[in-house]
């Protein structure tokens, strides 16, 4: 799993590359939060280059989305998502929690 | 039937998948269901290791894959503590984000991607028989 953020006036775009597994998932985890910690709330994931998530990457994504959402402070959005993961997303109705864009020049507009 | 014994750490779960998605390949199946096997494996793997094992080093787990004509079986092995598979509720995955709740999502997973899912425990250890059909 390779990470790489980078900053906008309004938001962070991430882009998350490689697989996230229970091996992985907790550095995943540690770089939404740091962006929540400095203050970043408005969070684009590009999951183009994603080659595989399991529930420990989700429960991080849910963990970033409770804690972007509250105050009403921003949101987590996915940009990209390839599809043997959205169909993963939408079994764990995911799909239904997070906002997903084609484009993620048009995500970051967004905000 | 080849077994394949892996130390029971998260770092294994690569291995795992592969073993998996390189059977499954060579039996026919599509991407789609390769991609299901593999994560199916992944976290009734990750139970194994989180729960019977509770992270302690030096354990193992065992993966057997089983191809028939039209379906695919894997087995996986433990000596750890029984877990009991069958009391993990269903996660509501209609909830709203603030009552989503955080646990139980693995087996929930399982149980949805694979056909036929049935777990015993022995004074040996635990079984995980996962069988999925082609579609």
């Amino acid at each position: 799993m390779e990470i790489t953020t980078q900053t906008f006036k309004h938001c962070d775009l991430i882009s998350v590359n490689g697989r996230v597994d229970s091996a992985t998932a907790p550095q995943f985890a540690r770089i939404l939060e740091a962006a929540m910690d400095a203050g970043r709330f408005k969070l684009v994931l590009d999951l183009n280059e994603l080659e595989y998530m399991s529930s420990a990457g989700f429960r991080a994504l849910l963990a970033a989305q409770r804690n972007c959402k509250r105050y009403n402070r921003g949101e987590v959005v996915l940009a990209r998502v390839p599809q043997r993961i959205r169909e993963a997303l939408e079994l764990a109705g995911f799909t239904e929690l997070f906002k997903t864009f084609d484009d993620p020049t048009v995500a970051v507009g967004n905000f | 039937m080849p077994s394949y014994e892996f130390p029971a750490r998260f770092e294994s779960l690569d291995k795992i998948r592969n073993v998996v998605a390189t059977i499954a390949r060579s039996g026919g199946f599509s991407e789609k269901a390769i991609y299901s096997l593999q994560l199916a494996a992944d976290e009734a793997a990750t139970n194994i290791i989180e729960h019977a094992y509770g992270g302690a080093s030096g354990a193992f787990l065992s993966v057997t894959c089983d191809l028939k004509k039209d379906e695919i079986t894997i087995t996986m092995r433990d000596t750890g503590k029984a877990f009991d598979f069958d009391s993990v509720k269903t996660p509501n995955v209609k909830a709203k984000l603030s009552k989503r709740p955080i646990g139980g999502l693995g087996v929930y997973l399982i149980r949805q991607l694979m056909d036929t899912v049935r777990y015993e425990s022995f004074n040996s250890g635990n079984v995980l028989t996962m069988t999925k059909r082609k579609e």
